[in-house]
Formats: structure tokens, sequence, C-alpha cells
């Protein structure tokens, strides 16, 4: 299953539960607002951290440089484009947006 | 009599009761349309000449992150516009010290100077106005 978080993690529990409900071996892709939660130095910062011990985590990268974070990405954190982005539908059997 | 007439214009224009406006801003940019409007909605109350101050609390902040670039997004990139602001005699730009705190960012990643107001402060501020709008 593929997990997308469009949402900030400071102004929504979108990715709270998105991690709640996500089952091992799953990926999050966190696109929009949502990729606030793929920044190092905040209050959100370790459950995303905790998360990718089980789960694999994606950031959109146009989204990211919008909103001039891209230079403050937690390390592991895999950056695609919007082909990426569709490679990551293409490759899992579902997607659910966590609006 | 006609330039005279002007000129009481102007006198009770300028001499029109001042109110103080806070907008309080609280949303990131770009993913909802809110930052933006907030931002045209300050520009339109620069031509009243009112006592104008804009606050950024929670997600607010977000909007003055500096380095912001929307190439890829397709997306107006209206950061710029806070730095002309001034220009427009809008010189009160508040930023919450927790909000900044919570997301890892400091007066130095800002793309304007601002004053960082703790939460007691903040309160105050808000408490002196005559108008709130928040976005």
């Amino acid at each position: 299953m593929l997990h997308i978080v469009n949402k900030s993690p400071f102004e929504r529990n979108a990715l709270e539960s998105c991690l709640r409900f996500g089952r091992d071996g799953s990926a999050v892709l966190l696109i929009e607002d949502g990729v606030y939660a793929a920044t190092r130095g905040n209050a959100v910062e370790l459950k995303i951290r905790e998360a990718m011990g089980r789960l694999k985590v994606y950031a959109l990268q146009p989204d990211l440089e919008a909103r001039g974070m891209q230079d403050a990405v937690i390390d592991g954190v895999n950056l695609v484009d919007y082909g990426g982005f569709v490679d990551l539908v293409a490759e899992h059997k579902a997607a659910q947006s966590w609006l | 009599m006609n330039e005279s007439a002007g000129g009481v214009d102007l006198q009770e224009e300028t001499s029109g009761t001042v109110k103080k406006f806070m907008f309080v801003n609280r949303k990131a940019p770009y993913g909802t349309v809110y930052a933006l409007e907030g931002l045209e909605v300050v520009l339109i109350s620069a031509a009243f000449d009112q006592d104008v101050s804009m606050v950024f609390i929670d997600d607010g902040v977000y909007e003055l992150v500096k380095g912001q670039n929307t190439k890829a997004i397709g997306m107006k990139n209206f950061s710029p516009t806070y730095r002309a602001l001034e220009g427009y005699d809008i010189e009160k730009l508040y930023v919450d010290e927790e909000s900044l705190a919570a997301r890892g960012l400091t007066t130095e990643k800002l793309l304007v100077p601002v004053e960082v107001l703790n939460t007691a402060q903040m309160a105050e501020l808000m408490d002196q106005q005559d108008v709130v709008i928040s976005f």
C-alpha cells in the first residue's frame, strides 16, 4: 500500500493516523503541505524517524522546493519528482490518500 | 474653489479615525490559498491608512521561509511580496516564538525582519486591536 499525506503534521493529524495504520513495509509519500514532515529540527521529526524503521518514506521534491525546505530534509527520506510519484502509484497495489 | 475643496477633502481623509487592524496568518503557503489571499487583503488595507499589524502563528510562520522556489509546482511564488510590505508602510510583522521553535526555524531563516513575541506578548497585542482578521 502507498499512503499519501498532503497535510501539514502541525495542522492536522493525517500523518499520525497514516503512521498508525500503515503496515510494516508499506510506503508513505509526503506531498504539498505534507512535506514539512520530511524536514529536520522540528517537533515531529522523531515520529518520522521512528516510522522510517518500518516504512519507506518519500517526499515530493517540487513541493519541498516551493516551500524553501529542500535543504532541511531528514537523511533517509527518498526524494521523488512527478515521474517518481507516478512510478510509486504504479508499483503499489493501491494508494490511499489521507485527506 | 476646486483647489480649496480638494484641500479640505484631503484634510478630512488624513484626520479620519485610524483603527488598529491585525491580520493573523496561520496557514502554510501553496497547500491552500489562505496565505496568498491574506497577503492580498493586507495590501488592500494599506490603501486605507490604518494601523496594520501582521502576525504569523502556527504554520503561518512557514510563509516567511527564505529560498522558496515554486517553478516545479507551477504556482506563483508570492514570498518576495513580504519584502515589499515595507514600501506600503506595513512594518509591524510579529512571529510567535513557540511556532518558530516547534518547526526548527529561527529568524535567520526568514526573508523579512520580524519581531518575535512570546505567548503573553502576542495575547496582549491581540487584546489591543480594534479589528482582527484571520487567515
